[in-house]
């Protein structure tokens, strides 16, 4: 999704770009400093949190943290202040301000909010390590989605369709799987799966020219009608054939997988969450260092340039949507074989969607990204764990936040962002 | 001034590359620089006679296509016959291969073929009737009003899917990708539900107030969107995306709190709504259509005079089709996108409207079913014209309607209708494909160059881009 | 090398493009193509590059017939090409884009890119390009951007290097720097294939010249020739190079700019500082080099720009915080530079085009309802009154020609009363016919009393409308000076020198020469 049309066409319309000396990231610094005045510190509650770092029974047993919740709100809500205020002088002497400003003053939203949060639950304590490892395996399927919408996008193909991708992926990995009694079969059959929704993604869009956004939405339309109805016609006549797949086994390595906190999420995986952590570190080298990834961003940021270098564009293009198909295919059988045993009904429930938030925020970055859905599997989890420990938030918020924090993703609030220039504009030589 | 050097051209961009907002300056470039070569070429050093322009344009080949917007609307009507065919052919294959009898049957294939193929054509032709007795005309119907009674129920289906779809369709025409019709109806139908239920006023003013609030509703929540894209720049496909989530879960915690929630219930499901606020009955009594659709018939009509006749909609197209020359003509290229989201967000509240006092009568979360996500097929089936769209609507509402009957009683699953409804508009946005399954000439052939096979599409723009 | 294109042919369904073109480029020789914007010339290099397949005809390298399927052919056989919009990558840095479709690479298809930035430095070092192989190439000048295009080909070896258009973008002090590079080329033993339509240049740089029009080759010329007869020749009649028009008679001075002022987006001045005034009954023309800040300067004075400060009154009124719609309103006819994007909405239709900012008022709308009749009558009245070749006031306005689009433009802003008249870059891409059909309209809106405003990178119209002229470096005015200045004082100001030191500099040069 090219943002960067936007940008372009707002510098030309003028509305609302950064003006030279911006004083949107103060504005929102100070507010959401105030807020954190009012709530975290203020309406701090008055008892202890707990987050736990290990379980007793554990091999390594770490203590728990245990801290102040008005202590932590105030200390995090005065430092905010304090960058708030940074952000003003740093404004008016019309300077930039330092990134780092940004990050530390997410973190501390972050801790104070956690805090804030926790120790307002009837129960003030929390698994911490648990909540971790939940957040990743959340973001499992997210970080698939994501990578394959990098592919795409870089390649200058907007890729809507992650969410078909996901769901087909995790379909076939049901039914294959339980046809051959073989999660590994299940596997392959997702990448197929996958292959096949950006085979018809990359002959309309890129052979049919066809508007890359309307085939995305429609592709997705059409493999959840697809798989719904396979699902009553098929599936649900007999599942104990169609739909009953064996799980993939969580791998442990010895030994790492006894560390606190980080074991269970490096060292305590399926193949998915494996293959999740080698895709992240393989797009990353490839796109950025390696001949493939050269074309693939100079096809999805020129595509003329590359081009007249003897690069054949769509041919690039075409490759780069199946390599994404696999991914994401990949990522759907998350959902079959790791998350629960056996397909349902449109069981992927918009996490394409948020995959394609998560590849925005993540700036068209397998790393960004990587750190994005992280971002969003954390408050998915969050909100499962808090609906458990009895919160004052309603829950209907905290699972709206990866929505809400993407719209302010987007609007810029955050950094503008970049996408790739030829994104979404399809290709035609002469 | 000489006479030859600049005289009528037949369009050279006929068959050309699809513009897009980006590439637009160009593309454009390239194609003036390729009409000059038209110009100086078809000019040539001995002056032809001047071909008097009423006879050129007598010869004229197909209009020239050149953006979205007007290929969306010079739709070739076999084109899109063709397709819905070819649809509900893949349809039919799909419920023939799934058929139970049709897998009994294949086992024997090779020693008595016709059994299975007798099979097939029972299973998808009996799934088809069945849709078609449900959503068109009921002949085993014991009564004439059983008999009409699919065609109303069609037509009860079509009111929001015509709503969303027009508001679809207009934000088209502006250039704006509106993926948040869902979200849309959903904030409508909160807000006209409330005031159904909350408030208690007399006839005809109740319904009105509904009507109006779920209009705002639509429109605020839209507006949002075409704000956050006027101010930051911000895409609004991931926008609208991102607003139906948020949407979804809003409405949901309001359905939670004293205000929504009915009394006494523990589920998400408001109280029903006073009977001075629902649509009234269009038919009697005997059926379920009701004056939600007159609306539509209506909403139609302001659309196309909205867009076709008044100030408004020339600012809206100028806007769509190229931003900076109407931004240079004095056009407010951020109030057209505030404008375009929230008259587009006031159709989907109106659809929103139609669901919540028309067919559901209580607000829950799911009222507005997926009318949203349909709406946008329906607006890229019309072509994002507003005619288009209403008979787009009443192809999908029948479908739906139908596919509920043919769910009944074959007990094919109604996603066949989603399946069949996908493929029309995938292949209806690809001509070519179209044309070379039917073995159709194609218009573009004559002109087809080097890396030109790809004929334009309808739906190949940029809008999104 | 030598290369040799015989009876290339190429079309566009039934237009011809290129007509049984023949065309030899010897080793060691700079062959210039000169024609008009539109002869065919860029067609013909894309079909020598392998864009385009050529519908008739072949192409000899060393006298033996080759086929490009791609450009990647085209440079296998030692074919470069500097196009006249870069292809290059802006995000990415010049050792990338070098790189690009000819990596060098490690195991595994991993970029070897130190050698790459090993050979940009020795091709820059050997013909002093001075190309810093890890700058991103989005943030380097022009003129060095032009550079990597070139290393982009000698890297591959090129022995036939063709430049399209190759000084559009330059100030002619990066001309020069370019023509010494192309002599540089040259007696490396390279050829040079030189497009353009700048017959000084053309003149200045080749060895031999082939005269493109409509698609023909309409002869070949010596460097030696006269102007005049290039010209003729490259327009196919004898051409009056200049417009007959009365001497002005400046009237009040009603529009002022005082220190205007434009911040673009990254907080540079993009105009820095400008004041001027244009009287009624006369052409202030504005030149400058392309991106010196002229957009942003027409840009500012109709409302299309942010972060303005500074004055700009018309009639007393100020303009500067107006909306583009009060601007308009309050009589600014405006032509913008690039009427494609700016200037029509492609897709809508002729009489639409011609009302396209009058939509609102009468007699073309009541309330909110629009007038087809009014609309109809308008264009049926303009269409006829400005000679528009269209084949009906129905027609999409992105079917026409390039001439024709321009009367669309300029009809629709002299159909009302205008008090002031800007036209960025009016003639650019409008045939010979069109550009002197517009020049007499905005000659005549001059005499009927309005101030009239032209911005434009070409000399030659700067030099035959202008009765004063503003010259703009890096968005500063380097001065006015009178239409009849020389081009050498222009020139020298065009490349950031004041007004006064250039008219004393060119007088002392005229001086030596006597």
């Amino acid at each position: 999704m090219s943002t960067a049309t936007t940008a372009r066409d707002e510098r030309k319309n003028g509305a609302g770009d950064a003006t030279v000396r911006s004083w949107k990231t103060p504005v929102i610094l100070s507010v959401v400093a105030l807020f954190a005045l009012l709530v975290f510190a203020l309406g701090a509650p008055g008892n202890e949190v707990t987050f736990r770092l290990s379980e007793e029974n554990d091999p390594i047993v770490l203590p728990s943290i245990v801290v102040s919740a008005p202590v932590i709100g105030w200390i995090a809500a005065l430092a905010m202040a304090a960058l708030a205020v940074l952000a003003i002088l740093r404004t008016r002497s019309e300077r930039k301000i330092p990134t780092w400003v940004l990050a530390v003053f997410a973190v501390l939203f972050l801790v104070a909010f956690l805090t804030w949060v926790v120790g307002s639950a009837r129960t003030p304590n929390v698994a911490l390590y648990g909540l971790l490892a939940g957040s990743v395996t959340l973001a499992v399927p997210l970080i698939f989605g994501s990578l394959s919408g990098v592919l795409c996008e870089r390649s200058g193909v907007v890729n809507i369709a992650i969410e078909g991708q996901l769901l087909f992926g995790a379909f076939a990995a049901a039914v294959a799987a339980s046809l051959s009694g073989s999660a590994l079969v299940g596997l392959l059959a997702a990448a197929v799966a996958g292959v096949l929704v950006s085979l018809v993604l990359a002959v309309f869009s890129i052979r049919y020219v066809v508007n890359q956004v309307i085939v995305g939405v429609v592709l997705n339309v059409l493999v959840s009608g697809l798989t719904g109805f396979l699902f009553s016609a098929v599936l649900s006549e007999d599942s104990e054939r169609w739909n009953s797949p064996p799980r993939l086994p969580v791998i442990e390595i010895p030994l790492l997988a006894d560390i606190p906190v980080i074991g269970p999420i490096l060292f305590q995986q399926t193949i998915v969450g494996y293959l999740m952590y080698i895709a992240v570190a393989a797009v990353y080298v490839a796109l950025y260092h390696s001949r493939w990834g050269l074309r693939t961003r100079a096809v999805g940021e020129h595509p003329k340039a590359a081009d007249t270098l003897g690069v054949n564009v769509n041919r690039m293009r075409f490759l780069n949507v199946l390599l994404a198909g696999v991914v994401a295919g990949v990522g759907g059988s998350f959902f079959t074989l790791v998350a629960v045993s056996g397909f349902g009904r449109d069981m992927t429930a918009g996490q394409g969607y948020i995959a394609l938030a998560a590849l925005i925020f993540g700036r068209w970055n397998p790393i960004g990204a990587f750190f994005a859905a992280l971002l969003f599997g954390f408050a998915t989890n969050l909100s499962n764990v808090l609906s458990l420990l009895g919160t004052p938030v309603p829950d209907q918020f905290l699972r709206m936040l990866p929505y809400v924090v993407t719209v302010f993703a987007v609007a810029g609030l955050v950094g503008r962002s970049r996408a790739p220039g030829a994104s979404g504009i399809p290709y035609i030589k002469g | 001034m000489t006479p030859q050097d600049d005289k009528p051209v037949p369009s050279p961009t006929d068959g050309e590359a699809p513009l897009t907002r980006r590439d637009a300056k160009d593309t454009a470039r390239k194609d003036e620089a390729r009409l000059e070569n038209a110009v100086e070429t078809a000019g040539g050093a001995v002056p032809p006679p001047a071909v008097p322009a009423t006879a050129a344009a007598l010869g004229a080949g197909p209009a020239p296509e050149s953006t979205l917007m007007q290929r969306i609307m010079t739709g070739n009507a076999l084109v899109a016959f063709l397709s819905v065919v070819l649809s509900l052919i893949l349809g039919g294959l799909l419920i023939a291969v799934t058929d139970q009898n049709v897998a009994r049957t294949s086992s024997y294939f090779f020693s008595r073929p016709q059994d299975m193929i007798g099979a097939a054509w029972t299973a998808a032709s009996s799934a088809y009737l069945a849709l078609f007795q449900g959503s068109v005309f009921n002949f085993e119907g014991d009564s004439f009003v059983r008999m009409i009674y699919p065609l109303t129920q069609t037509l009860t289906v079509a009111t929001p899917l015509i709503c969303a779809g027009l508001g679809v369709a207009l934000a088209f025409r502006a250039g704006l990708f509106n993926i948040g019709a869902q979200g849309q109806i959903l904030i409508g139908a909160t807000f006209a539900g409330w005031i159904g239920f909350t408030l208690h006023l007399p006839a005809g003013i109740h319904l009105l107030l509904v009507i109006l609030a779920g209009m705002v509703g639509g429109a605020v929540w839209a507006g949002l969107v075409g704000l956050l894209k006027a101010r930051t720049g911000a895409h609004e496909v991931i926008l609208t995306i991102m607003f139906n989530y948020i949407a979804t879960n809003l409405v949901l915690y309001f359905l939670s709190t004293p205000a929504f929630q009915r009394p006494g219930s523990t589920n998400p499901i408001s109280p029903q709504l006073d009977a001075t606020a629902l649509y009234p009955p269009l038919l009697g009594p005997a059926f379920r259509l009701h004056w939600g659709f007159v609306v539509a018939v209506l909403a139609t009509i302001f659309v196309w005079w909205l867009l076709e006749r008044s100030t408004i909609g020339f600012e809206l197209r100028a806007v769509g089709a190229n931003a900076s020359a109407a931004r240079t003509a004095g056009v407010n290229v951020s109030k057209g996108y505030i404008l375009a989201m929230a008259i587009a967000g006031a159709l989907a509240g109106l659809a929103g409207v139609a669901q919540v006092s028309g067919t559901e009568k209580v607000l829950t979360s799911g009222v507005a079913a997926s009318f949203g996500f349909d709406a946008i097929t329906v607006a890229l089936l019309g072509r994002s014209s507003p005619w288009g769209t209403f008979a787009a609507g009443i192809l999908f509402g029948a479908f739906r309607a139908g596919g509920v009957a043919m769910q009944a009683s074959t007990g094919t699953s109604i996603d066949i209708v989603l399946v069949v409804q996908s493929l029309i508009v995938l292949f209806i946005a690809a001509p070519p494909l179209v044309r070379a399954l039917f073995r159709l000439p194609s218009p573009g052939a004559r002109r087809a160059r080097k890396g030109g096979s790809t004929t334009p599409t309808p739906a190949s723009t940029g809008a999104a881009a | 090398m030598k290369l040799e294109l015989i009876g290339i042919t190429k079309r566009f369904g039934s237009l011809v493009a290129n007509d049984h073109i023949d065309l030899v480029v010897l080793p060691g020789q700079v062959h210039s193509l000169l024609g008009e914007n539109g002869a065919g010339k860029s067609t013909l290099m894309n079909v020598l590059y392998g864009l385009y397949d050529p519908t008739e005809g072949e192409i000899l390298v060393n006298d033996k017939p080759v086929t490009f399927k791609g450009p990647g052919d085209a440079m296998a056989a030692g074919i470069g090409m500097v196009h006249q919009h870069f292809m290059l990558v802006p995000v990415f840095t010049v050792a990338e884009n070098v790189a690009l479709g000819n990596e060098s690479t490690k195991a595994g298809g991993m970029l070897n890119l130190q050698e790459t930035r090993t050979r940009i430095r020795r091709i820059s070092d050997q013909y002093g390009f001075d190309v810093d192989p890890d700058a991103v190439v989005e943030d380097l000048p022009v003129g060095v951007q032009q550079r990597v295009e070139i290393i982009k080909a000698l890297v591959r070896d090129a022995e036939v290097l063709i430049l399209d258009e190759p000084t559009a973008v330059l100030t002619p002090r990066e001309t020069d720097e370019l023509l010494g590079i192309i002599a540089q080329l040259k007696a490396d033993g390279k050829s040079i294939v030189f497009i353009s339509h700048k017959l000084r240049e053309v003149k200045a740089v080749s060895d031999v010249i082939t005269v493109v029009r409509r698609g023909r080759v309409v002869g070949t010329a010596d460097p030696s020739a006269p102007t005049t007869e290039l010209a003729s020749l490259m327009v196919g009649r004898s051409v009056s190079l200049t417009l007959d028009k009365k001497p002005s008679t400046p009237g009040e001075v009603t529009f002022r700019v005082r220190d205007l002022t434009v911040q673009a987006a990254n907080g540079q001045h993009v105009v820095d500082g400008l004041s001027f005034d244009v009287a009624e009954g006369e052409i202030l023309a504005i030149a400058g080099v392309q991106g010196n800040g002229q957009t942003e300067l027409t840009e500012a004075i109709m409302g299309l720009q942010d972060h303005v400060t500074g004055s700009i009154t018309l009639g007393g009124n100020e303009l500067v915080g107006r909306s583009v719609k009060e601007v308009i309103r309050a009589g600014v006819g405006f032509v913008p530079e690039d009427r494609s994007v700016e200037g029509l909405v492609g897709t809508f239709s002729v009489a639409e085009n011609l009302i396209l900012n009058r939509y609102d008022g009468a007699p073309f709308a009541k309330g909110l309802s629009m007038s087809r009749a009014a609309i109809d009558k308008n264009a049926e009245e303009k269409i006829a009154e400005f000679d528009v070749r269209t084949q009906s006031a129905s027609s999409a306005a992105g079917t026409l020609s390039g001439g024709n689009q321009q009367k669309v433009v300029m009809a629709r802003e002299f159909s009302r009363p205008l008090k002031l008249f800007i036209a960025s870059q009016p003639t650019r891409g409008v045939d010979v016919g069109s550009i002197e059909f517009l020049h007499r309209r905005i000659v005549a809106e001059r005499d009927a009393g309005t101030p009239v405003m032209i911005v434009s990178t070409e000399l030659d119209e700067v030099l035959e409308l202008a009765d004063r002229i503003a010259v703009l470096y890096r968005g500063r005015l380097m001065g006015i000076v009178p239409g009849t200045v020389s081009r050498d004082v222009l020139g020298l100001m065009m490349a950031g020198m004041p007004a006064d030191e250039a008219l004393a500099q060119a007088h002392d040069v005229q001086g030596g020469n006597l």
